[in-house]
């Protein structure tokens, strides 16, 4: 299975090596016929602005979106989050998105950088410890449609927000893995969204 | 389920980490709220705001200082990426200002004037992350040590000269290189020449690279350049004077972001040269006077 990583921008290469680890060669992957190759694909976080209009200038978006709607496996990280949801909240002017998880999200959701934080959580199907999960000016998941799973929520002033969830073979997280060293959640990807 | 008031904020992973996801991108000075709008619609990563971009404050000189919180609290409800801004070298006081403007990072600059001509911030006492300019790998990790969360070229900003901006990123990673072909017992000696501290000069001898993410700034103003930048192992880029000195700053910004992404083939980066229109017409670094440049403020 060739595992891509969208390259246009953000931490790509965190995703690569987070892939190395678990024994999987990723592929940076950022022009039309190495989208085509792939067999799933990583969102990694960055500007989800940035990605998506580098994304519609080369002509990638509808190839990405519709590779996606036809049951690609796919992970998005924080502005993967936002790319792969099927609306945004608070969208910037023209930010589209993928789609690939029935979901609104809220860009920004838990405040500036100043607000950046980690916390250790609980994730559905994720054994052992909790999980360190690094939130950088990150997305939640406001609203979901019912074919969604709720893989972990984090709560805020009392009112619980999902901040991992997967839709079929498209799974997405608020936070960072990829910045942990614990690769959990790749594998997560790799051996139970993938397969599915 | 976990709770968002056991969280940890202001590590270093979540300073660090938010340079992480500026990597392969561009990050952009604007003046005012159009400015951030047009940047924000051409894909920058973040936008940098300041009264006045390098070549203003080159060709105005005086003493430039912290932006007016007005005037970055504006840009910040103008849009929606990260907003930077700067501080004068050492001067912690405007650093605590922008810490309750609740901007995105700090870059501590020698575009301003020098607040400080010996100590710069002790950058771990706040929770916003801060970027600082280098010349070489000593000056990095010097930074680093005090706390920087993100180092870039200081190349020589407001010039259009991208010159500068070659000749640091060439060294940062020609001492980078250096280091990693060293036996572990020569390192010692190593971080005495290169005046940094020996824990991160051994770091960088393992890994091969800085700890934190290196941009590129100072004199870049094309699509060329950050391509070239890039292939020098930058990043991302910083743009100052060179957008909105230009022609057609639109079109440009949109092009130097294609440029950044897809560094590696010329093709794009041609098709993004095109039709730009007037560029920064530029000063040559050779043609300022030495006590003039900025790159030689901060030690």
């Amino acid at each position: 299975m060739k595992v891509g990583v969208l390259a246009l921008q953000g931490d790509f290469r965190e995703h690569l090596s987070a892939l190395g680890e678990c024994g999987v060669t990723g592929k940076l992957v950022k022009t039309a016929s190495e989208i085509a190759e792939i067999d799933a694909l990583i969102i990694p976080g960055g500007e989800s602005t940035t990605i998506s209009k580098l994304a519609n200038s080369f002509g990638l978006f509808d190839l990405i979106s519709k590779r996606i709607t036809d049951g690609m496996p796919t992970y998005g990280s924080c502005a993967g989050m936002i790319l792969v949801a099927k609306s945004i909240l608070d969208p910037a002017s023209g930010q589209e998105t993928f789609g690939g998880i029935d979901m609104q999200v809220r860009r920004n959701a838990f405040g500036r950088q100043t607000e950046s934080f980690e916390v250790d959580l609980e994730l559905v199907g994720i054994s052992g410890a909790p999980l360190r999960g690094v939130f950088i000016r990150s997305p939640w998941v406001e609203s979901y449609g019912s074919g969604v799973d709720v893989l972990g929520s984090l709560e805020v002033d009392g009112k619980s927000h999902p901040v991992a969830v997967q839709e079929g073979r498209v799974l997405a997280t608020s936070f960072h893995p990829e910045l942990t060293g614990d690769n959990r959640v790749h594998r997560y990807f790799l051996e139970e969204v993938c397969n599915k | 389920m976990s709770k968002a008031n056991e969280t940890e904020v202001g590590g270093a992973r979540v300073k660090r980490g938010m340079a992480e996801m500026l990597k392969g991108g561009v990050i952009m000075d604007v003046v005012n709220v159009e400015q951030a709008k047009i940047a924000e619609d051409a894909g920058a990563v973040a936008v940098m705001a300041l009264e006045r971009v390098p070549a203003d404050i080159r060709a105005q000189g005086g003493v430039s200082r912290m932006s007016d919180p007005d005037m970055i609290e504006k840009i910040q409800a103008a849009v929606s990426i990260p907003v930077m801004a700067k501080v004068r070298i050492g001067h912690f006081a405007e650093a605590q200002i922008l810490q309750t403007l609740n901007v995105d990072y700090i870059d501590e600059s020698e575009v301003l004037t020098p607040a400080d001509y010996e100590h710069h911030i002790n950058k771990w006492n706040f929770t916003i992350p801060f970027v600082c300019g280098a010349t070489n790998l000593g000056e990095a990790l010097r930074r680093i040590s005090e706390g920087a969360a993100m180092i870039r070229s200081k190349g020589e900003a407001g010039t259009g000269d991208v010159s500068n901006a070659t000749t640091h990123m060439r060294k940062i990673g020609g001492e980078i290189r250096r280091l990693t072909s060293m036996r572990e017992d020569e390192l010692y000696v190593a971080a005495k020449e290169l005046q940094a501290p020996y824990a991160l000069v051994k770091e960088v001898a393992e890994t091969g690279k800085l700890p934190v993410v290196l941009f590129t700034a100072g004199g870049i103003a094309t699509p060329a350049d950050a391509a070239m930048m890039m292939q020098l192992g930058a990043d991302g880029v910083f743009i100052g004077s060179g957008i909105f000195k230009s022609g057609d700053a639109a079109k440009r910004a949109a092009a130097c972001v294609k440029a950044t992404t897809y560094f590696t083939d010329a093709k794009v980066v041609a098709d993004a040269s095109r039709g730009l229109g007037e560029a920064m017409v530029g000063i040559n670094v050779a043609d300022i006077p030495v006590p003039h440049r900025l790159a030689e403020r901060g030690w």
